[in-house]
């Protein structure tokens, strides 16, 4: 099952619409991390809503594709873990270290966009 | 099964006891029916009187105290119609919803299960002295009357007790669970911000309870902070210790932020012993600090407003 990835401004947004394999795992990260760079992304929202398991591989590929996109210049964000999902993946130490999370789609475009915010507001302020 | 009616009563794994209707068809089966009817016509003859012969007896016994002579009287009554009609049908249907009736009415006036064993036993005691007397003279038919009354008295003395035990166990439940559920409460202090305040003793399965309401108060909230408050409680563990770092991690997976306030010197003490990776936590020292660390992440500014202090200058 692919994951379609939408463009929105200048954001990604992949969208996981049911229980993923490792391949598709991979083809998603290969994927989005090409995109990035391709489409000029400055943020990238993966929406797991739909995902009632996370195991191992899966945490450990979200977290990949957010320190690989931050090396390509966009920042990630995980969205949509649900309440079940999350309590499972703690237990198991799947902690998501370093990656940033928010409750839906809408608060990660926030986030993102307060990031930009910063972002910008930091280089103006080195700049004498 | 043709020898059911008269083989000591047993009860299977579930609770459930097979009928105990004679079989009509066999000779046995039909005798033990027709004693069984001459039994009930006894009983039916002397209402009145092994009624009141019972009633003293339960008095006597400093029974069923907590209800005054009249209901006691009244609820015997019932009992002996209800207990006659089982021996009489065979069927325990209808005893056995009234044993629940019954044990829905006293228990919450702190009726104890060996008071109402205690009670169906006198009962079965008068109803059995009374067949001595009856049948004194013929042997043979009273071992046979009995063969056909003890299994059947038996039965409706296990049906009144498993009847009354059930029903304390279905209270039991009820209350357990509204307990579990007062006990956690999420509150919305603001818009965005959650409050959880834990008071009491925290066991695992508490803690899994908790944890669980709350990561579906952020869901349903859209909570953005969290302020758990601990100052309720006393001791803490390291197993729930490490439970509430996990809540706190999960917490941030769906993107909120908890702060801990109120930890007890004692509780901060066993934390840095027990060796807890506190770094992950965000903690301030009580309640009202909490929420003002929250408000400050949500970005409110709180404000006395100006006519409050122009009536604090005067």
């Amino acid at each position: 099952m692919e994951v379609p990835i939408l463009k929105q401004g200048p954001y990604l947004i992949a969208s996981v619409q049911s229980a993923l394999n490792d391949a598709d795992l991979r083809f998603l990260r290969d994927n989005l991390v090409e995109r990035v760079g391709k489409m000029r992304a400055r943020g990238v929202i993966v929406d797991v809503t739909a995902l009632d398991v996370m195991d191992s591989y899966a945490s450990r590929t979200l977290r990949d594709i957010a320190h690989m996109t931050r090396l390509r210049g966009a920042e990630t964000v995980i969205v949509g873990i649900q309440p079940e999902v999350a309590f499972a993946m703690v237990q198991l130490g799947l902690m998501l270290e370093g990656v940033a999370t928010a409750l839906d789609l809408e608060e990660g475009l926030e986030f993102l966009k307060r990031k930009a915010h910063a972002a910008a507001k930091e280089a103006r302020e080195r700049v004498p | 099964m043709r020898k059911a009616a008269v083989a000591p009563v047993k009860q299977d794994a579930k609770g459930a006891l097979p009928p105990l209707k004679p079989e009509a068809n066999s000779v046995l089966g039909a005798h033990t029916a027709a004693l069984l009817r001459e039994l009930v016509a006894h009983l039916r003859e002397n209402r009145t009187q092994l009624r009141q012969e019972w009633a003293r007896r339960m008095a006597e016994a400093r029974l069923l105290t907590a209800m005054s002579t009249e209901e006691t009287f009244a609820e015997a009554t019932s009992v002996y119609d209800n207990y006659v009609e089982a021996l009489e049908t065979g069927t325990f249907e209808a005893l056995q919803a009234y044993a629940r009736n019954l044990s829905e009415r006293i228990i919450p006036r702190g009726v104890e299960i060996h008071e109402v064993v205690g009670i169906v036993l006198l009962l079965r005691d008068v109803l059995a002295r009374s067949l001595f007397s009856r049948y004194q003279n013929d042997f043979a038919l009273l071992n046979r009357i009995l063969d056909a009354y003890e299994p059947a008295a038996n039965r409706v003395a296990i049906t009144v007790a498993v009847g009354f035990v059930q029903e304390r166990e279905r209270t039991i439940r009820e209350q357990q669970e509204a307990i579990r559920e007062l006990s956690t409460p999420v509150l919305q202090v603001r818009d965005r911000l959650l409050i959880l305040p834990i008071i009491g003793v925290i066991d695992p399965q508490r803690a899994r309870q908790l944890t669980e309401q709350l990561l579906r108060g952020i869901r349903a909230n859209r909570a953005k902070v969290v302020v758990i408050d601990i100052t309720g409680v006393a001791a803490m563990d390291s197993n729930v210790a490490n439970h509430l770092v996990q809540t706190v991690e999960a917490s941030r997976l769906l993107g909120a932020t908890v702060i801990v306030t109120g930890l007890s010197p004692e509780i901060a003490q066993t934390l840095v012993n027990i060796g807890v990776d506190l770094t992950k936590m965000t903690t301030v020292g009580d309640l009202q600090g909490g929420i003002e660390q929250a408000e400050r992440l949500l970005g409110y500014k709180v404000a006395v407003a100006v006519s409050a202090q122009d009536q604090q200058e005067d």
